[in-house]
């Protein structure tokens, strides 16, 4: 099994003036998930698109500090950002499948990376698609538009497009706050599952959900990591007086 | 807890064939559509030193002087009468004469169209204005001058004194041509108001006419006004259709029904029959010119009007 | 009640108006097709004109238009689908930026007959082409190219930004998702808008005098060899087009039925403009489905 160090020190995000998350080192450890909560604006967001360098095509975010994933510096200019996202899979919180065949949601990242072996694709996409629990749904009808499927079934088959270029990391933005109960428990499974394979980030406003999937639970205020542990102590014996506070629903 | 073996990345090494494609693939595409770019500022920036420096000719070359070619009202370019004179003021006046009495007879028809479509009957209103509108601004302008031609300038012939062209044909062509400028511009403001503004009004017990007339058209004033540019812009500019109704005579008209000329008629007519680096031919350019300088002053009326919206 | 009575009048004058502006498209359409569908016959779409006799048609300037619309069109879809692609996906906030969006506005501004004037000196006269579909094809392009790089821009801005960012999460270059992400979906826009803006190209005449000709030379339809001078394909001849031609007959006609001819050209002209908007919405409406709902899609 293929082993993946993940983990940032002293990263900042700065959006002009404004510092939207502010110096935080976190280790984000092998086959485990870990969440990201806090009140809305409180940067986690912001935290999360940065491991991957979401922010620098979108805005104007200035980044300071290092993300390091197997020892290469994300951050430095030297490193080739395109290649590297091929190990950070990232999901977001609205389905955004690409406007194409079931199929070729899946191929297309694979296909891009160099295979044009046709068995081989079908295997990428039968096996993804297998990961992500909706092989049996759709595999009669590969063929047909992915905005044919339900939210539901979208949102599965954005986690089966992010897997399909095999990555080491798996970055969620809220995954399942769009979704109707029996689909949110399905994405929820299904991330337990993964994490068997890779690391995976999770942002959610969804305490509970926190607490039943992630192993380490980092909470976030006003752009300040606050505290970081494993999730049970989060949630049972918390240090902060803040944390405790929002874990219990009294703001955010 | 795992060891943290910081290895060198591994990514792109199986296929190092491919490793740099995506690097090429980049350049190529931004590269491409820079050039596009770029190419669209040449060709501006060719307009401009062609136009100008063919147009400056006749001040630096054939020795006319900017004054009285501008402010001249003779026209004689052949010299039928002694010397050459080239006086384009008539030819200035009638172009602003009637691009400004078209956007007087179009603005007010614009408005209450937009009024129709957004405020009056928004349902059905729109579906019958809307296709109305683009069809409008769809008919080519040699289609306007033929019907020009063939219904308006006879029927201003029965109805008013004179021969029905000049000026009023001229205008009224127009007004219709540019109808769809600011009608698409009004509407565009009209519906993007927020929905209080005319809510809290008619809380207050006014009528929808107090409502459109003391709340929501001075709102929108700006983004009319912006149209009626953008529309006065369009009239100043066409050439053909108000070429075929206007008459062509090279002087100041006495009466709206007198035939007269615009810039853009006397270059459309004349340039095909002037040798090219005569004198004549010169002051063609020359007015070329005037009309691009014309253009940058609308440009610059619309940014700024537009920059007052903003505020 | 002095206010009720004044909100009634101004309904009253609103509603007026606007059918006016009905009543005036009506009448126009109206006028042109009655008065110019009972002279429009196969013979009178396909014969050339005559000079000074009766019985005369449009053929050859009905064949220059098409075939100047589709060269023009070459030349404008690449170039105005990458300008407009640089606006949307790389243009960065700034002085650059603002100053082509300054060219973009100054350039649609110009007059058409402006436009034609620079494409006689530069194309026709300096470069040496002389009166030809090429000349005309080129000022066509400065004439059309605002409106391309705009209606490419507004397409691929109005494309969901999530489907940048999920080809960018999967490792794809930029460019590979501009074309094989972004492009698809902003496709059923950009081919609306063109063929809207070819509408406008079609019935443009201003620009076309002094760079695509008055004129055109004896064709001979069997003649498919692009650099015969009497070859319809030859990009280099000089090319009449219809609403030139309309242009000429109102201005100079001599034939004795050049108003009914004149006419007749008109009907054919606004059919056929007619035709591109009623074919800009369909041919829209079916991509965008095949794009969101068909069975089969590679």
């Amino acid at each position: 099994m293929q082993t993946t160090s993940f983990r940032t020190e002293h990263l900042s995000v700065f959006y002009g003036q404004y510092e939207a998350v502010k110096n935080i080192s976190l280790n984000f450890p092998e086959q485990s998930v870990t969440a990201l909560i806090g009140p809305s604006g409180c940067g986690k967001s912001t935290f999360l698109r940065s491991l991957n360098r979401m922010n620098d095509e979108i805005s104007q975010a200035k980044i300071k500090g290092r993300i390091w994933i197997d020892g290469v510096d994300i951050n430095d200019p030297s490193t080739d950002v395109i290649q590297l996202r091929q190990k950070i899979g990232m999901v977001w919180q609205k389905p955004n499948p690409f406007y194409k065949s079931i199929y070729e949601n899946i191929a297309f990242g694979p296909k891009y990376h160099g295979i044009k072996n046709k068995k081989q694709l079908d295997e990428i996409v039968e096996s993804s698609l297998r990961k992500a629990a909706l092989w049996d749904e759709v595999k009669d009808r590969l063929k047909q538009s992915a905005l044919s499927l339900s939210g539901g079934q979208q949102q599965r088959l954005c986690i089966a497009r992010a897997l399909s270029v095999n990555p080491r990391i798996l970055l969620l933005d809220e995954p399942a706050s769009a979704l109707d109960p029996v689909s949110t428990s399905k994405v929820e499974e299904l991330i337990v599952e993964l994490k068997k394979e890779l690391s995976i980030v999770i942002v959610t406003h969804n305490m509970q959900q926190a607490a039943r999937i992630s192993d380490y639970t980092a909470y976030f205020y006003m752009g300040t990591l606050m505290e970081h542990n494993e999730t049970e102590v989060i949630f049972t014996n918390p240090e902060n007086a803040m944390t405790q506070e929002y874990i219990s629903g009294r703001f955010g | 807890m795992k060891t943290m073996d910081e290895r060198p990345v591994q990514v792109g090494s199986a296929r190092s064939g491919r490793f740099k494609k995506h690097h090429a693939e980049d350049l190529a595409g931004r590269s491409y559509t820079f050039i596009c770019v770029a190419l669209l500022i040449v060709i501006i920036i060719s307009i401009v030193f062609f136009v100008a420096s063919k147009g400056l000719s006749t001040f630096f070359r054939d020795g006319v002087s900017v004054s009285d070619f501008l402010f001249g009202s003779t026209w004689d370019p052949e010299g039928n009468q002694g010397d050459p004179v080239y006086g384009v003021l008539p030819f200035i006046f009638g172009s602003f004469a009637t691009s400004l009495l078209a956007a007087l007879i179009a603005s007010p028809l614009s408005i209450c169209a937009s009024l129709f479509m957004t405020e009056i009957v928004p349902g059905w209103g729109k579906k019958l204005l809307q296709p109305v509108i683009e069809l409008l601004a769809g008919i080519p302008s040699v289609v306007y001058g033929f019907v020009g031609l063939t219904v308006l300038v006879p029927f201003l012939r029965n109805v008013f004194p004179g021969q029905g062209i000049g000026i009023a044909a001229g205008s009224l062509v127009l007004s219709v041509m540019i109808l769809p400028t600011i009608t698409s511009v009004a509407t565009d403001a009209l519906s993007s108001l927020p929905r209080g503004l005319k809510e809290s009004s008619f809380a207050l017990g006014a009528t929808r006419w107090q409502t459109i007339s003391r709340v929501i058209l001075p709102t929108v004033l700006p983004s009319i006004l912006t149209g009626i540019v953008l529309g006065m812009a369009r009239a100043f500019g066409e050439a053909l259709a108000v070429q075929m109704v206007i008459g062509n005579a090279p002087h100041i008209p006495r009466s709206l029904f007198e035939s007269a000329s615009t810039l853009t008629s006397v270059i459309t007519l004349d340039m095909g029959n002037t040798v090219m680096g005569s004198a004549h031919n010169d002051a063609l350019w020359s007015m070329a010119l005037a009309l691009m300088f014309m253009t940058f002053i609308f440009v610059l009326l619309v940014r700024l009007l537009e920059r007052r919206n903003r505020i | 009640m002095k206010a009720k009575l004044t909100d009634k009048i101004a309904t009253f004058f609103i509603v007026f108006f606007a059918l006016l502006i009905v009543a005036v498209l009506v009448g126009l359409i109206g006028f042109i097709l009655v008065r110019g569908l009972g002279y429009i016959n196969w013979s009178f779409l396909t014969s050339p004109p005559q000079t000074i006799r009766a019985g005369g048609g449009i053929g050859p300037q009905l064949f220059n238009s098409l075939f100047l619309l589709v060269l023009t069109l070459i030349i404008t879809i690449p170039l105005g689908l990458g300008a407009g692609i640089y606006m949307a996906e790389y243009a960065k906030p700034g002085k650059f930026t603002s100053a082509i969006r300054l060219v973009v506005e100054v350039l649609s501004s110009f007059p058409s007959i402006v436009i034609g004037l620079f494409g006689m000196l530069l194309i026709v006269n300096l470069l040496g082409f002389g009166f030809s579909l090429f000349s005309g094809a080129v000022v066509l392009t400065i004439f059309n190219l605002p409106l391309m790089v705009r209606i490419t821009e507004q397409a691929f801005r109005s494309v969901p930004k999530e489907q940048k960012e999920a080809g960018l999460a999967l490792g794809l270059s930029k460019w590979k998702i501009i074309t094989s992400v972004l492009f698809p979906v902003a496709l059923p826009s950009i081919v609306t808008g063109t063929v809207l803006a070819s509408g406008r190209v079609f019935g443009e005449a201003a620009a076309l005098l002094y760079t695509a000709g008055m004129s055109t030379p004896r064709l001979d339809f069997t003649d498919w060899n692009p650099m015969s001078p009497t070859s319809p394909i030859n990009p280099f001849r000089p090319a009449e087009t219809l609403a030139v031609h309309i242009w000429k007959i109102n201005s100079e006609g001599l034939a004795p039925d050049a108003a009914q001819i004149a006419a007749g050209a008109s009907a054919v002209l606004v059919i056929l403009v007619l035709a591109f908007n009623l074919f800009a919405r369909w041919i829209g409406g079916v991509l965008y489905k095949a794009l969101t709902a068909s069975k089969r899609m590679g």
